[in-house]
């Protein structure tokens, strides 16, 4: 097989084989429902809820306030709509204009059915403006939700400046901290979120399984109705299996939290510093310090991200653009645009997002192989010749000046 | 992930006439770098014949492959014959592209003309002369048209997909949809003779009715949230009632029933009307 080196943890992540071991006897004979009377069923519930304590762990949350769900989407689904539906006369909503699709496409169906939107504007680095966010809460606002960390960038929001300002306004403070969790510590017991989401697969789990937690107290109607389970906050009979993995995926992320500020980061730093000293035209996107330890958005500007892509792929490096071309749409990432980067920058930018399994040999083999791929593009772009002269002339008259 | 044929990827690893021709005898510039992608066409002519062809790209892979496979396909032929070439024989030459893609052989088109126009003295290509449509794309009507025609295009998705008309803030949707009706409504007259007006029974003008709104209006109107419900007929009187995004529209309202009553009237019979009715 090809060789394949992964950075593209925050698409998603590979399920730890400590995870896959946890989840095996749930698909086998540990088949039971918890709802059950009998005991072959009913065992299932205690250990169902050692698995919500390890999820409660990691966040710093009691476990009465984690309920699972499906996924992050589904998380962000049920907090946004969960919370709008506990006020109907608050019919204003503030997010941002970088949250991901989960939040993003969510916040503009609901303005389009009715409800009013204030998208909160970040700068060139990809920070929040807090007196934008300030100004934006109103008597009437509902929810604010806010992310942690960027999915695309990897910048870290100040959530707790944020939820200062939101509790002082009187709003529901909803925190998508899908990438957030296991990379950074978290602690809800101090904290100003009301809710917030995670999902198993971005901190290897599997696919299928998330959680939200909803502070003690906070005014929540279920997305999903039915029966009794999760508290009637979420009906639908438990994913023993999954929940079982995500218990043990937050377990080991919380043994594992030091190596990913750690050896993570210097592996990504590594990899940065290397790509923007030796490529011309490459740039950072996103804060240089206010990031997760494992994530880097670098533009190749004047040329395009697809194509980068598809050459790393022929080597074996699963990495991820902002490009307009990777998804069927025109248009380049919506967080790149909101930062205002250019758009010679944002159709050529690469996301790669390490994990704890990257070796530095992975690292070192991205490095060497980054230089002729952009080499090989430049040399097909119809602008880089030009851009090279007028920086050439740019250079002359300042010397001759 | 795109679903690239074997000689897309072919020509996107191993780009054939890559560069420029110094003194080239013909120069197309299309596309920009805020749109995503950008084609430089050079050609050398030696007595009418194009002797060699060289491009430089800033685009995805589809782009590149779409621009090196028309270096090949115009090498060798005079400017009468190249001016034949359409954006489906490229996209054929690659053994097809993905939809979503299709755009790129019409950035290849487009260059092509633009190198034709550029060799004849003329300033710019005929495609570029119209009315511009979509602002976001810098897209004009004679493009739309064109790629219509030769594509045999139906909806407004697949011409977005084509020339990237309406991708982006997509407030030109309705002008898009009226080319395509003007488009598809002038080919009925060509291929098909009128139908002699005659007497349509009550049943068979409902079914047909129904059939058309189901088969016709609502995968447009879905595309953009909206729908639409056949209410009730009466006579030569079709009420409908606008669902979804369209019922809160109050300017698309007015398009729609336009598009609803066209649409009805080319595929039913000619006398009908459309009344709109509240939900």
């Amino acid at each position: 097989m090809k060789r394949v080196v992964y950075v593209d943890n925050n698409a998603t992540t590979r399920v730890a084989d400590e995870v896959v071991e946890e989840m095996v006897p749930y698909f086998k004979e540990l088949y039971g429902n918890p709802s059950s009377m009998h005991t072959f069923g009913g065992q299932l519930y205690k250990r169902m809820e050692r698995a919500r304590g390890k999820v409660a762990d990691i966040i710093g949350a009691t476990p009465p306030e984690i309920i699972f769900t499906s996924c992050g989407t589904e998380s962000d689904n049920a907090a946004i709509r969960g919370v709008l539906e506990s006020y109907p006369k608050k019919r204003h909503i503030v997010t941002t204009r970088v949250e991901h699709p989960a939040v993003f496409n969510l916040c503009k169906y609901l303005a389009r059915k009715g409800y009013e939107l204030t998208e909160i504007s970040v700068d060139n680095q990809g920070l929040l403006d807090l007196d934008e966010l300030r100004a934006a809460i109103r008597d009437d606002t509902a929810i604010v939700s806010i992310m942690h960390a960027n999915n695309e960038t990897g910048v870290i929001f100040p959530v707790e400046e944020a939820g200062q300002i939101i509790k002082e306004k009187g709003a529901v403070f909803h925190c998508d901290a899908v990438q957030a969790v296991g990379k950074l510590p978290l602690d809800m017991s101090r904290s100003t979120i009301d809710l917030l989401s995670l999902s198993g697969h971005k901190l290897h789990a599997p696919k299928g399984v998330g959680a939200l937690y909803i502070r003690r107290g906070v005014k929540f109607q279920p997305l999903i109705v039915g029966g009794h389970h999760e508290h009637s906050k979420r009906a639908g009979t438990e994913n023993v299996p999954y929940i079982m993995g995500l218990g043990k995926a937050c377990e080991l992320a919380n043994e594992y939290m030091k190596e990913e500020q750690g050896r993570v980061k210097c592996l990504r730093d590594k990899l940065e510093e290397n790509i923007l000293a030796n490529i011309s035209n490459s740039r950072l996107n996103g804060h240089k310090t206010l990031r997760l330890p494992n994530t880097t958005n670098i533009s190749f500007e004047y040329i395009e991200g697809e194509a980068i892509l598809l050459l790393l792929d022929e080597v074996g490096i699963c990495a991820s653009s902002g490009s307009a071309c990777t998804s069927g749409a025109l248009e380049p990432s919506h967080v790149l645009r909101a930062m205002g980067v250019p758009f010679t920058a944002a159709h050529g930018s690469v996301r790669f997002s390490l994990s704890r399994y990257n070796t530095e040999e992975e690292i070192d083999y991205i490095a060497k192989n980054i230089p002729p791929i952009i080499k090989r593009l430049k040399d097909i772009s119809p602008y880089v010749k030009e851009i090279e002269e007028l920086e050439q002339k740019a250079v002359s008259t300042a010397n001759r000046g | 992930m795109w679903d690239y044929s074997d000689k897309v990827k072919d020509h996107f690893f191993h780009p054939r006439n890559v560069g420029e021709i110094p003194n080239a005898d013909a120069v197309g510039d299309v596309g920009n770098i805020a749109c995503g992608d950008a084609l430089r066409l050079t050609l050398k002519l030696d007595n009418g014949r194009i002797v060699d062809a060289k491009f430089k790209t800033f685009g995805c892979g589809s782009a590149i492959a779409a621009a090196s496979a028309l270096t090949e396909m115009v090498k060798g032929k005079t400017m009468e014959e190249v001016e034949k070439i359409t954006n489906q024989d490229i996209a054929d030459y690659l053994d097809g592209l993905p939809e979503e893609k299709m755009h790129c052989s019409v950035m290849g088109q487009e260059a092509l003309e633009a190198a034709i126009a550029n060799y004849r003295g003329f300033k710019k290509a005929p495609a570029e002369e119209g009315a511009i449509i979509c602002k976001c794309f810098g897209v004009t009507d004679k493009v739309i048209e064109r790629v219509i025609r030769e594509n045999s295009l139906s909806t407004i998705d697949q011409v977005t997909h084509y020339t990237k008309a309406g991708g982006g803030c997509k407030s030109c949707h309705p002008d898009i949809q009226r080319i395509i009706d003007e488009v598809r409504g002038a080919e009925a007259v060509v291929v098909s003779k009128p139908k002699p007006a005659k007497k349509m029974s009550n049943i068979k003008k409902m079914q047909l009715v129904q059939e058309t709104i189901e088969k016709e209006i609502r995968p447009v109107l879905m595309l953009d949230g909206g729908d639409v419900e056949l209410e009730d007929i009466d006579g030569d009187t079709v009420y409908v009632s606008f669902r979804g995004s369209c019922a809160e529209c109050p300017s698309s309202k007015v398009t729609i029933k336009q598009t609803v009553e066209s649409k009805l009237r080319e595929f039913v019979a000619e006398g009908l009307v459309v009344e709109e009715v509240a939900s």
